[in-house]
Protein backbone atom coordinates (compact mmCIF):
# COMPACT_ATOMS: atom_id res chain seq x y z
CA UNK A 1 0.00 0.00 0.00
CA UNK A 2 3.09 2.53 0.58
CA UNK A 3 3.81 2.37 -2.79
CA UNK A 4 0.92 3.42 -3.77
CA UNK A 5 1.45 6.43 -1.65
CA UNK A 6 4.52 6.52 -3.14
CA UNK A 7 2.92 6.72 -6.27
CA UNK A 8 0.70 9.18 -6.38
CA UNK A 9 3.34 11.69 -4.49
CA UNK A 10 5.03 10.74 -7.83
CA UNK A 11 2.57 11.67 -10.11
CA UNK A 12 2.01 15.09 -8.04
CA UNK A 13 5.66 15.55 -7.66
CA UNK A 14 6.29 15.09 -12.03
CA UNK A 15 3.38 17.43 -13.33
CA UNK A 16 4.64 20.11 -11.22
CA UNK A 17 8.02 19.63 -12.67
CA UNK A 18 6.26 19.46 -16.16
CA UNK A 19 4.12 22.95 -15.16
CA UNK A 20 7.57 24.54 -14.24
CA UNK A 21 8.76 23.84 -17.47
CA UNK A 22 6.59 24.57 -19.37
CA UNK A 23 6.65 28.39 -17.76
CA UNK A 24 10.02 28.24 -18.47
CA UNK A 25 9.87 27.34 -21.76
CA UNK A 26 11.69 30.08 -23.49
CA UNK A 27 14.20 31.18 -21.08
CA UNK A 28 14.71 27.04 -21.46
CA UNK A 29 16.28 26.92 -24.84
CA UNK A 30 19.06 29.27 -23.89
CA UNK A 31 20.16 27.40 -20.51
CA UNK A 32 18.30 24.70 -18.47
CA UNK A 33 16.53 27.33 -15.92
CA UNK A 34 13.62 25.00 -15.07
CA UNK A 35 15.74 22.23 -14.34
CA UNK A 36 17.51 24.78 -11.98
CA UNK A 37 14.52 25.75 -10.55
CA UNK A 38 13.39 22.32 -9.65
CA UNK A 39 16.23 21.04 -8.47
CA UNK A 40 17.27 23.60 -6.12
CA UNK A 41 14.08 24.40 -4.47
CA UNK A 42 13.32 20.68 -4.36
CA UNK A 43 16.75 20.72 -2.50
CA UNK A 44 15.58 22.65 0.24
CA UNK A 45 12.31 21.11 0.73
CA UNK A 46 13.47 17.42 1.29
CA UNK A 47 16.03 18.76 3.81
CA UNK A 48 13.61 21.16 5.38
CA UNK A 49 10.65 18.66 5.58
CA UNK A 50 12.89 15.44 6.85
CA UNK A 51 14.88 17.26 9.46
CA UNK A 52 11.93 19.45 10.81
CA UNK A 53 8.01 18.63 9.61
CA UNK A 54 8.56 14.57 9.59
CA UNK A 55 10.16 15.27 13.70
CA UNK A 56 7.80 18.12 14.45
CA UNK A 57 4.93 15.94 13.73
CA UNK A 58 6.27 12.84 14.38
CA UNK A 59 4.77 11.55 11.06
CA UNK A 60 4.58 8.27 9.95
CA UNK A 61 6.52 6.18 7.53
CA UNK A 62 3.74 6.47 4.86
CA UNK A 63 3.89 10.07 4.88
CA UNK A 64 7.28 10.27 5.03
CA UNK A 65 7.29 8.04 1.93
CA UNK A 66 4.82 9.46 0.14
CA UNK A 67 5.77 13.50 0.67
CA UNK A 68 9.48 13.05 0.57
CA UNK A 69 10.67 10.03 -1.50
CA UNK A 70 7.29 10.49 -3.95
CA UNK A 71 6.29 14.18 -4.12
CA UNK A 72 10.06 15.90 -3.49
CA UNK A 73 11.73 12.96 -4.87
CA UNK A 74 10.06 12.81 -8.44
CA UNK A 75 9.72 16.78 -8.77
CA UNK A 76 13.54 17.12 -8.64
CA UNK A 77 15.11 14.82 -11.22
CA UNK A 78 18.95 14.26 -12.00
CA UNK A 79 18.36 12.37 -15.41
CA UNK A 80 17.59 15.65 -17.08
CA UNK A 81 20.09 17.34 -15.26
CA UNK A 82 22.91 15.23 -16.66
CA UNK A 83 21.21 15.27 -19.93
CA UNK A 84 20.87 19.01 -20.07
CA UNK A 85 24.63 19.25 -19.48
CA UNK A 86 25.39 17.01 -22.58
CA UNK A 87 23.45 19.10 -24.71
CA UNK A 88 25.07 22.15 -23.40
CA UNK A 89 28.28 20.11 -24.56
CA UNK A 90 27.29 19.10 -27.50
CA UNK A 91 26.00 22.60 -28.51
CA UNK A 92 29.51 24.06 -28.08
CA UNK A 93 28.38 26.17 -25.30
CA UNK A 94 31.48 24.15 -22.60
CA UNK A 95 31.01 27.10 -20.80
CA UNK A 96 27.62 27.06 -19.68
CA UNK A 97 28.12 23.22 -19.34
CA UNK A 98 30.29 23.68 -16.80
CA UNK A 99 28.41 26.40 -14.89
CA UNK A 100 25.61 24.41 -14.94
CA UNK A 101 27.12 21.34 -13.09
CA UNK A 102 28.56 24.24 -10.63
CA UNK A 103 25.62 25.77 -10.22
CA UNK A 104 23.83 22.28 -8.96
CA UNK A 105 26.49 21.24 -7.16
CA UNK A 106 27.20 24.12 -4.84
CA UNK A 107 23.30 25.56 -4.97
CA UNK A 108 22.32 22.18 -4.26
CA UNK A 109 24.42 21.42 -1.36
CA UNK A 110 23.71 25.27 -0.09
CA UNK A 111 20.15 24.82 -0.25
CA UNK A 112 20.06 21.34 1.42
CA UNK A 113 21.99 22.48 4.03
CA UNK A 114 19.86 25.37 5.20
CA UNK A 115 16.73 23.49 4.68
CA UNK A 116 18.75 21.03 7.04
CA UNK A 117 19.65 23.63 9.77
CA UNK A 118 16.14 25.45 9.49
CA UNK A 119 14.32 22.62 10.01
CA UNK A 120 16.63 21.35 12.82
CA UNK A 121 15.51 24.62 14.27
CA UNK A 122 12.01 24.23 13.78
CA UNK A 123 11.83 20.88 15.02
CA UNK A 124 13.83 21.47 18.76
CA UNK B 1 -2.10 20.62 -22.56
CA UNK B 2 -4.26 18.33 -20.27
CA UNK B 3 -2.57 15.40 -22.15
CA UNK B 4 0.62 16.39 -21.59
CA UNK B 5 -0.12 16.67 -18.41
CA UNK B 6 -1.61 12.86 -17.80
CA UNK B 7 1.33 11.21 -19.45
CA UNK B 8 3.92 13.10 -17.36
CA UNK B 9 1.44 12.28 -14.11
CA UNK B 10 1.00 8.52 -15.27
CA UNK B 11 5.30 8.27 -15.97
CA UNK B 12 5.72 9.95 -13.09
CA UNK B 13 3.75 7.47 -10.88
CA UNK B 14 5.27 4.76 -12.50
CA UNK B 15 8.73 6.50 -12.00
CA UNK B 16 8.77 6.80 -8.20
CA UNK B 17 7.22 3.30 -7.91
CA UNK B 18 10.27 1.97 -8.95
CA UNK B 19 12.69 4.30 -7.71
CA UNK B 20 11.37 3.40 -3.93
CA UNK B 21 11.16 -0.19 -5.03
CA UNK B 22 14.50 -0.80 -6.20
CA UNK B 23 16.05 1.76 -3.43
CA UNK B 24 13.91 -0.83 -0.51
CA UNK B 25 15.58 -4.05 -2.42
CA UNK B 26 19.50 -2.53 -2.65
CA UNK B 27 19.77 -1.06 0.92
CA UNK B 28 18.29 -3.95 2.50
CA UNK B 29 20.92 -6.11 0.81
CA UNK B 30 24.45 -3.62 0.91
CA UNK B 31 25.82 -1.87 4.09
CA UNK B 32 27.49 0.86 2.81
CA UNK B 33 28.16 4.69 4.02
CA UNK B 34 27.84 5.52 0.43
CA UNK B 35 24.41 5.83 -0.80
CA UNK B 36 24.31 3.25 -3.29
CA UNK B 37 21.08 2.89 -3.73
CA UNK B 38 20.53 6.45 -5.10
CA UNK B 39 23.64 6.30 -6.72
CA UNK B 40 22.50 3.79 -8.93
CA UNK B 41 19.09 5.03 -9.78
CA UNK B 42 20.55 8.09 -10.95
CA UNK B 43 23.45 6.46 -12.67
CA UNK B 44 20.59 3.96 -14.73
CA UNK B 45 18.26 6.74 -15.58
CA UNK B 46 20.95 8.67 -16.71
CA UNK B 47 22.05 6.59 -19.01
CA UNK B 48 18.69 5.72 -19.98
CA UNK B 49 17.29 9.16 -20.93
CA UNK B 50 20.74 9.96 -23.00
CA UNK B 51 19.26 7.10 -25.35
CA UNK B 52 16.10 8.15 -25.27
CA UNK B 53 16.76 11.64 -26.46
CA UNK B 54 19.42 9.94 -28.68
CA UNK B 55 16.84 8.14 -30.52
CA UNK B 56 14.87 10.85 -31.34
CA UNK B 57 11.28 9.30 -30.05
CA UNK B 58 7.92 11.14 -30.79
CA UNK B 59 6.56 13.84 -28.53
CA UNK B 60 4.69 11.37 -26.47
CA UNK B 61 7.47 9.09 -25.77
CA UNK B 62 9.66 11.91 -24.41
CA UNK B 63 6.99 13.11 -22.18
CA UNK B 64 5.98 9.72 -20.94
CA UNK B 65 9.22 8.37 -20.51
CA UNK B 66 11.61 11.01 -20.17
CA UNK B 67 10.17 13.52 -18.15
CA UNK B 68 7.42 11.53 -16.54
CA UNK B 69 9.20 7.96 -15.51
CA UNK B 70 12.90 8.86 -15.85
CA UNK B 71 12.35 12.18 -14.55
CA UNK B 72 10.43 10.60 -11.86
CA UNK B 73 12.93 7.79 -11.16
CA UNK B 74 16.24 9.73 -10.91
CA UNK B 75 16.22 12.53 -7.66
CA UNK B 76 18.22 15.17 -7.31
CA UNK B 77 17.10 16.26 -3.78
CA UNK B 78 17.48 13.09 -2.14
CA UNK B 79 20.98 13.29 -3.25
CA UNK B 80 22.21 16.24 -1.63
CA UNK B 81 20.28 15.54 1.32
CA UNK B 82 22.22 12.45 1.40
CA UNK B 83 25.43 14.47 0.72
CA UNK B 84 24.48 16.99 3.20
CA UNK B 85 23.99 14.12 6.10
CA UNK B 86 27.65 13.00 5.01
CA UNK B 87 28.88 16.41 5.73
CA UNK B 88 27.34 16.75 9.18
CA UNK B 89 29.04 13.41 9.98
CA UNK B 90 32.41 14.91 8.61
CA UNK B 91 32.49 11.58 6.32
CA UNK B 92 34.55 13.99 4.10
CA UNK B 93 35.99 11.24 1.76
CA UNK B 94 32.62 9.37 1.46
CA UNK B 95 30.89 12.88 0.90
CA UNK B 96 33.71 14.08 -2.02
CA UNK B 97 33.17 10.38 -3.55
CA UNK B 98 29.64 10.84 -3.97
CA UNK B 99 29.57 14.00 -5.76
CA UNK B 100 32.35 12.99 -8.26
CA UNK B 101 30.85 9.57 -8.93
CA UNK B 102 27.19 11.18 -9.30
CA UNK B 103 28.02 13.81 -11.69
CA UNK B 104 30.97 12.41 -13.44
CA UNK B 105 29.62 9.40 -14.30
CA UNK B 106 25.57 10.47 -14.64
CA UNK B 107 27.27 12.62 -17.72
CA UNK B 108 29.37 9.86 -18.88
CA UNK B 109 26.76 7.79 -18.84
CA UNK B 110 24.02 10.06 -20.40
CA UNK B 111 26.51 11.31 -22.99
CA UNK B 112 27.36 7.51 -24.14
CA UNK B 113 23.78 6.67 -24.14
CA UNK B 114 22.97 9.80 -26.66
CA UNK B 115 25.70 8.47 -28.87
CA UNK B 116 23.96 5.13 -28.99
CA UNK B 117 20.90 6.37 -29.16
CA UNK B 118 22.00 8.56 -32.01
CA UNK B 119 23.48 5.30 -33.78
CA UNK B 120 20.33 3.01 -33.89
CA UNK B 121 18.14 6.02 -34.85
CA UNK B 122 20.11 6.80 -38.12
Amino acid sequence: MIYFYVGIGGMIGASLRFLIGEWLKAPDQWFPYSTLTVNLTGSFLLAWFTMGIVEKFSLSSKWKAALGTGLVGSYTTFSTLSMDAVSLYERGDVVLSLLYIAISIFGGLALSMLGFTLGKRRAS
Amino acid sequence: MLSKLLLVGAGGFIGAILRYGISQWISKRTVSTLPVATLFVNLLGSFTLGLLTGLDLSNFSVLFLGTGILGAFTTFSTFKLESVQLRFKKNWKIFVLYTVLSYTLGIALAWTGFQLGGIFSS
